[in-house]
């Protein structure tokens, strides 16, 4: 353990706050946390705020404003080290699907003075405007990940965090594949695990929250899908969920859009 | 052979119980057949049968009292004999390095495994020769292995998938059992038809209520197994298939696969022979204490093949060939035997429905010579 305790701090952009409130569930294990680095800056914990630089950067949410930009880019210069969590911040989270259709319209429904509304078109990863070191997936994040990212941080070894597939974990922990003995479509053969494997435990399929695992390949998957008798419109909103902008989730979804 | 008839089968499980066995064994579970703990002859899945096909499993309800109408499930004897998470040890900062706390590995119980099908006696010979056969033997796996007692279950009727006929495995099984049972659930009868295969399944059988065979019961009961030989609709040709294999390193076939293939490992999750794994090293924030985790792997993952340098396996159509190749054809230079046992289990629970059989067939139909590189 070094001496002088790191200093993490929590930025927030475009969110719903889940992701950090993720780590304040932690209740047990955020004890020690609190122990062993100096919180700097956490909106939902504390107000208190140290100034940068900062050893370890989280950020929550996702990209959507010019002035998100000019404040991403000054937060990657005070954070010797970047980790992205939650699927907003690593995928443009579900406020993506606004990329999809003009933003201009919405703001012209939703606000009575959208003149006053500075946005960006899309709303985007953060790795999209500045370099990351780490990805925590999820929507949302798994909290023992956080921790366990932060705990590979203090100790300097490689966080165990895998890629693969979601089904690993589902075999592993005993669940009888819904897609196979249900025809219930599960997004499982083509979402990075994380989670548990929650929705196949509960006779649900896999909304694919942690996001593209390494080397996915959807087309297959839409294929048998479409066996199980899913049409074009479904697939197209089975992958435009909470990791819509994820490249490999989006291509699909494309691909299925008539 | 003797009889055991239904009615006397809780004394089975009795017999089981006062030799300190755990008992696991079918149950029938959210659609399909897994492995659990059976306390009685009723926790066993009544008038359950299966129906099989490349990347689909339902589970029939039906009227009748057989307890054993259905063959495998998605599980295999592997998540008891080498659970799919285990903690090898645990370690305390000592000074620069780490000491090993070495009483840490919990011993598992005493099993019976109930209701081990032929192939699947196949696989456990096979998981005999990876962890107890070489130069390096996995302590754990060997206690395990040496206490457990089999009860084999013959398949008098196979599923859509199965193959053992072409891998020699089933689906009667004739050796490495305790007890084989073949079930006969027919015309107002029911009861069991039973093998001995070793000094345990006697004293076993002395226990229970139980009668010598009469000819035609065993004649009945051979007669229902070379029937479920025969109806046996999926096969593989295993002549020369190694050499065919390596020959055709550079097949079409495999481009062709990786497009259907989704690299989710669930083949190898099934697969009662897969039995590869990693190990993640924990630790607690202060780092003082620290453990080691054994956890099931597969070669469809990347971190499977990150080598230092680099990764030696980038594609799914290289995962795939390897995961292939290494059960048909390597498998023999490494043990001795194939590494399929013709369970069907990868054909089924693959989610899009890659099917062994057909890769196989297809590369041999349309075979390249092909130097390897
Ligand atoms: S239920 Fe979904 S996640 Fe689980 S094995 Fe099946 S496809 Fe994979
Ligand atoms: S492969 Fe043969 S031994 Fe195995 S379950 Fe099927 S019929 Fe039984
Ligand atoms: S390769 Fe497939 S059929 Fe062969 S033993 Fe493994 S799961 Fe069973
Ligand atoms: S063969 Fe099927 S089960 Fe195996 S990795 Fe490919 S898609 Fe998954």
């Amino acid at each position: 353990m070094p001496a002088k305790k790191p200093k993490l701090a929590v930025f927030k952009f475009a969110s719903c706050d889940g992701c950090q409130l993720s780590l304040l569930d932690a209740e047990d294990e955020l004890l020690p946390v609190a122990g062993a680095v100096e919180i700097a800056n956490f909106p939902e914990a504390s107000r208190r705020v140290l100034r940068g630089p900062y050893d370890i950067g989280l950020v929550e949410g996702s990209i959507t404003t010019p002035h998100d930009v000019e404040r991403i880019r000054h937060i990657r210069k005070e954070c010797k080290v970047l980790i992205t969590i939650g699927a907003c911040a690593t995928a443009g989270g579900i406020q993506a699907l606004r990329n999809w259709k003009d933003v201009k319209e919405f703001t012209r429904l939703v606000y009575a003075s959208p003149e006053h509304i500075s946005t960006l078109d899309r709303s985007m990863p953060v790795g999209s405007y500045v370099h990351v070191d780490f990805e925590l997936r999820g929507c949302p994040i798994n909290k023992y990940q956080l921790l366990e990212v932060v705990n590979a941080y203090l100790n300097k070894r490689k966080p165990n965090i895998p890629a693969h597939s979601l089904c690993i974990d589902c075999k592993t922990k005993g669940n009888i594949c819904v897609m196979v003995a249900k025809g219930t479509p599960c997004l499982g053969p083509v979402t990075q695990v994380g989670c548990g494997a929650i929705c196949p435990s509960f006779n649900r399929g896999c909304y694919g929250c942690f996001g593209p695992m390494e080397n996915p390949n959807p087309a297959s998957l839409s294929k048998q899908l479409k066996e199980l008798e899913m049409g074009n419109h479904d697939i197209m909103l089975l992958f435009r969920g909470f990791n819509a902008y994820a490249e490999a989730f989006r291509k699909e979804s494309d691909a299925h859009e008539k | 052979m003797v009889i055991i008839g239904f009615t006397h089968f809780d004394e089975l499980l009795s017999a089981l119980r006062k030799r300190d066995y755990t008992v696991i064994g079918p149950v029938a579970r959210d659609g399909a057949i897994a492995l659990d703990v059976i306390l009685s002859a009723s926790d066993l899945p009544k008038g359950c049968h299966d129906e099989q096909q490349p990347g689909s499993y339902f589970l029939r309800h039906e009227e009748d009292e057989a307890i054993f109408g259905y063959v495998v499930g998605p599980q295999s004897w592997k998540k008891y004999l080498y659970p799919p998470r285990l903690k090898l040890f645990s370690a305390k900062r000592e000074g620069k390095g780490f000491e090993i706390v070495s009483d840490s590995a919990t011993p598992s119980p005493k099993y019976a495994f109930l209701g081990v099908r032929p192939c699947e006696i196949g696989a456990i010979k096979i998981n005999d020769s990876v962890f107890d056969g070489g130069q390096y033997s996995d302590a754990r796996y060997v206690s395990t292995r040496k206490d457990a007692c089999v009860i084999a279950v013959n398949c008098t009727r196979p599923a859509g998938n199965c193959f053992c006929v072409s891998m020699n495995t089933g689906p009667r099984a004739t050796h490495a059992f305790d007890l084989a049972l073949t079930e006969i659930c027919e015309n107002g009868t029911h009861h069991f038809v039973v093998d001995v295969g070793s000094e345990l399944g006697q004293s076993i059988l002395e226990d229970v209520t139980h009668r010598q065979a009469e000819k035609n019961e065993i004649e009945r009961a051979l007669d229902l197994l070379s029937t479920s030989a025969a109806g046996m609709c999926k096969s593989l040709e295993t002549e020369g298939l190694p050499q065919l294999l390596n020959d055709n390193y550079e097949h079409p076939e495999w481009d062709d696969v990786a497009k259907r293939c989704l690299a989710c490992a669930n083949c190898t999750m099934v697969c009662p022979t897969c039995f590869c794994s990693t190990v993640d090293d924990i630790t607690d924030l202060t780092g003082d204490h620290a453990e080691r985790w054994r956890r099931w792997d597969s070669c469809f993952t990347s971190d499977f093949t990150k080598i230092a340098g680099g990764n030696i396996r980038m594609s799914t159509r290289t995962r795939y060939r390897q995961w292939m190749m290494h059960k048909l054809a390597h498998w023999h230079d490494q043990f001795g035997t194939s590494g399929c046992v013709g369970c069907g289990r990868c054909i089924t629970w693959c989610p899009v429905g890659i099917d062994i059989t057909h890769e196989a067939q297809h590369i041999r139909e349309t075979s390249i010579s092909t130097i390897n590189s």
